[in-house]
C-alpha cells in the first residue's frame, strides 16, 4: 500500500478514518491516566487488565458472540477486575503487583481453556486478541461511536477531578488526612483505566496495550517538570505516536499495535538519549 | 478554651502487634502538642491514627467542631514522592483541594500565594519538585500543610533533616502560626529542649508501654524527662567539647 492508495479509494479512506479516531483518542486517553499510574507505581495495572480483556473476549467467543462484538462483555468484566484488583490492594491482602500478576495471569489461563472449549483448537481469533488486528477493517460503526463515547468520557471526567488525581497521586496520606474521597479517585481511575483498557485492545491487543499507558507517561516525564505539562506532552506524544505507527503499519503491510509501540519506545530513547547529553 | 481532639484508650497495633496501648490525651484550641520519644515507639503510627489513616484497634479518636478538611498534615518524609514531577506551585495548591474539589478559585491561589512567601519559596514557585533540596521539599510540603490547616497541624518531624539554622527558622514559623493565628498545633520532634520551651503539652512515648502526658513543667520534673532531656544534654555537651579541641 502507498500514501496515493490510501487516500484515493474511498472504501479503504473511511477504514483508515476509523481507526485513526479511534486509535488517536484510546492513546491520549491511555497516556493521560498513565501519568497517574506509573507515578503511583502501577504501570502493570494496565497489563493485568489487558489479560482480563482476553479472558472477556474468550467468554465472548464462547457465548457465540464473536470477538468482533464484544464491547459489551468486556467492559463490565473488565470493569469488575479493576475493582476487584483495588480491594485487593486497599484492603492489604495482597500487594499491588502481586494481586495484578494473580489477575493477569489466571485470566489468560481460564481465557485460553475457554477459547479452546469454545471453538475445538486455538484459531486466529486468539492471536488477534492477543496481538491485535493485523487489519484494521473489523472496526464497526459501533466499535466507531461507543470508543468516542468512552474517549470523551474518559477525558470529560478526568478533567472535572484534576485536582482530586493529582492530589492522590502526589501524596495519598496527605489526601486521605484532610478529608478528600481518596477511595473514590482510586475507583475512578481504575474504572477509566479498564474502560480505555479494553477499547484499546481491539487495535494493539492484549500483550502490548500497556504499552500505551507507560510509555508517553515516561517520554514526558523525561522533557518536564510540572504536572500539567506532564499530562500535556504525554497526551500529544501519544498521539503522534500512533498516528506515526499507523501509517508506518499500513505502508509496510504490518499489524498496527507492534509499529505503534515501536515508534514509542523510539520516541522515549530519543528524549532520555538528548537529556543525558544537555 | 475548648476542647477539639480526645483520644480515649486508645490502642494502635500492626498485625497484632501493639505499637501504642491504652493512650488518654486531649487536645484543646491553640494548644500546642509535642510528641516525643526514641525512634520506634510509634509516633508516627499515634499522628497516623490521629489524621484518621489509621483504624484503632481499641479505643477512639473523637473531634469536636473539627472537620476532617480544617486539617493540614505533614507526613514523614517518603521517598516515592523525591522525583515526582509537579512544580512547586502545583503542589503548594494542592493543600487548598479539599475546601474546593473543582476548578482552582482565585482565593485558592492568594492562599498557596500567602504560605509560599511565608516559607520564602515564593521564587521558585515554578521549579520541578524533583529538582530542589531537601531543604526546600520540606518547605514547600509545609506550605502545602498550612493551606489545608485551618485550624489543626499535625506535623511529622518537620525538620528532620535540615540544617540547624533552616530547622530554627521552620519551627519559629510554626511557632508564629500557634501564637498568633491560634492554630492549634500537633507535631512529632526529636528536639526536646526546643519542645520544653513552647509546647503547652508534652507527649512522651517510650519503648515498652512507658507513656508521659502534661504540661512542659511537669515534664521537666518527671522522671522520663530527666532521662531523655539529660541524654541530649550530654549529646551537646559533647559536641561542643570536640569543637573545642
Ligand atoms: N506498616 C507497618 N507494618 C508493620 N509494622 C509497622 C509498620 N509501620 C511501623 N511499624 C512498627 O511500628 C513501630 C512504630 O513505628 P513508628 O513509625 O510509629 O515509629 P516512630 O516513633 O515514628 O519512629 P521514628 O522516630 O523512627 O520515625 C515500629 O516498631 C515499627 O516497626
Ligand atoms: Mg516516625
Amino acid at each position: 500500500m502507498t500514501f496515493s492508495d490510501i487516500f484515493s479509494d474511498p472504501m479503504v479512506r473511511e477504514i483508515v478514518f476509523r481507526a485513526l479516531t479511534v486509535g488517536s483518542l484510546v492513546s491520549l486517553c491511555a497516556a493521560v491516566l498513565g501519568v497517574s499510574l506509573v507515578l503511583r507505581r502501577y504501570s502493570m495495572i494496565g497489563d493485568g487488565l489487558s489479560h482480563v480483556g482476553f479472558f472477556a473476549l474468550s467468554v465472548a467467543a464462547a457465548l457465540g458472540l464473536g470477538t468482533t462484538n464484544s464491547l459489551e462483555i468486556s467492559i463490565p468484566i473488565v470493569i469488575f477486575a479493576a475493582f476487584l484488583l483495588m480491594k485487593l490492594t486497599e484492603s492489604g491482602v495482597m500487594k499491588g503487583d502481586a494481586a495484578t500478576a494473580v489477575v493477569s495471569t489466571g485470566a489468560v489461563a481460564v481465557g485460553v481453556v475457554i477459547f479452546t472449549f469454545a471453538q475445538g483448537s486455538m484459531t486466529s481469533d486468539i492471536c488477534s486478541s492477543l496481538f491485535g488486528s493485523a487489519s484494521v477493517v473489523t472496526l464497526t460503526d459501533k466499535d466507531l461511536i461507543l470508543s468516542i463515547v468512552m474517549s470523551v468520557l474518559v477525558i470529560a471526567l478526568y478533567l472535572v477531578f484534576y485536582r482530586l488525581v493529582f492530589s492522590v497521586t502526589f501524596d495519598e496520606g496527605f489526601a486521605k488526612a484532610s478529608g478528600a474521597p481518596v477511595s473514590f479517585c482510586n475507583l475512578l481511575i481504575s474504572v477509566l483505566t479498564a474502560v480505555v483498557i479494553v477499547v484499546g485492545m481491539k487495535l494493539i491487543g492484549s500483550i502490548m496495550i500497556s504499552a500505551l499507558v507507560v510509555f508517553p507517561a515516561l517520554t514526558a516525564m523525561r522533557l518536564a517538570g510540572s504536572f500539567k505539562r506532564v499530562i500535556g506532552i504525554a497526551g500529544a506524544v501519544s498521539v503522534i505516536c500512533f498516528v506515526l505507527g499507523f501509517f508506518a503499519g499500513c505502508l509496510l503491510g504490518l499489524p498496527t499495535g507492534p509499529c505503534v509501540i515501536i515508534v514509542n519506545m523510539t520516541v522515549y530513547a530519543l528524549c532520555a538519549l538528548c537529556k543525558r547529553g544537555n | 478554651m475548648s476542647r477539639i481532639l480526645t483520644c480515649t484508650d486508645l490502642t494502635l497495633s500492626y498485625e497484632k502487634q501493639a505499637v501504642v496501648s491504652e493512650l488518654n490525651i486531649h487536645v484543646d484550641e491553640g494548644d500546642c502538642l509535642c510528641i516525643l520519644g526514641e525512634n520506634g515507639s510509634g509516633k508516627s503510627t499515634l499522628v497516623k491514627a490521629l489524621v484518621g489513616l489509621i483504624k484503632p484497634q481499641r479505643g477512639t479518636v473523637i473531634y469536636e467542631g473539627l472537620k476532617r478538611h480544617e486539617i493540614g498534615y505533614l507526613p514523614q518524609q517518603s521517598a516515592a514522592q523525591k522525583d515526582f514531577p509537579a512544580s512547586v506551585e502545583e503542589i503548594v495548591l494542592s493543600g487548598t483541594l479539599p475546601r474546593s474539589m473543582g476548578y482552582i478559585k482565585k482565593e485558592n491561589r492568594l492562599e498557596a500565594e500567602k504560605n509560599m512567601e511565608l516559607l520564602g519559596i515564593l521564587p521558585i514557585r515554578k521549579k520541578s519538585f524533583a529538582a530542589l533540596s531537601g531543604g526546600q521539599q520540606q518547605r514547600v510540603l509545609l506550605a502545602r500543610a498550612f493551606c489545608a490547616a485551618k485550624k489543626l497541624l499535625v506535623l511529622d518531624e518537620p525538620v528532620t533533616g535540615l540544617d540547624p539554622l533552616v530547622s530554627a527558622e521552620l519551627y519559629s514559623i510554626i511557632e508564629e502560626k500557634n501564637a498568633t493565628e491560634g492554630l492549634t498545633v500537633i507535631s512529632v520532634s526529636h528536639a526536646p529542649e526546643r519542645a520544653c520551651h513552647t509546647a503547652s503539652k508534652i507527649l512522651h512515648l517510650g519503648g515498652g508501654g512507658a507513656q508521659f502526658f502534661g504540661t512542659a513543667d511537669e515534664y521537666l520534673a518527671s522522671e522520663i524527662g530527666q532521662k531523655y532531656l539529660c541524654a541530649d544534654d550530654h549529646h551537646h555537651h559533647h559536641g561542643e567539647r570536640r569543637k573545642v579541641q
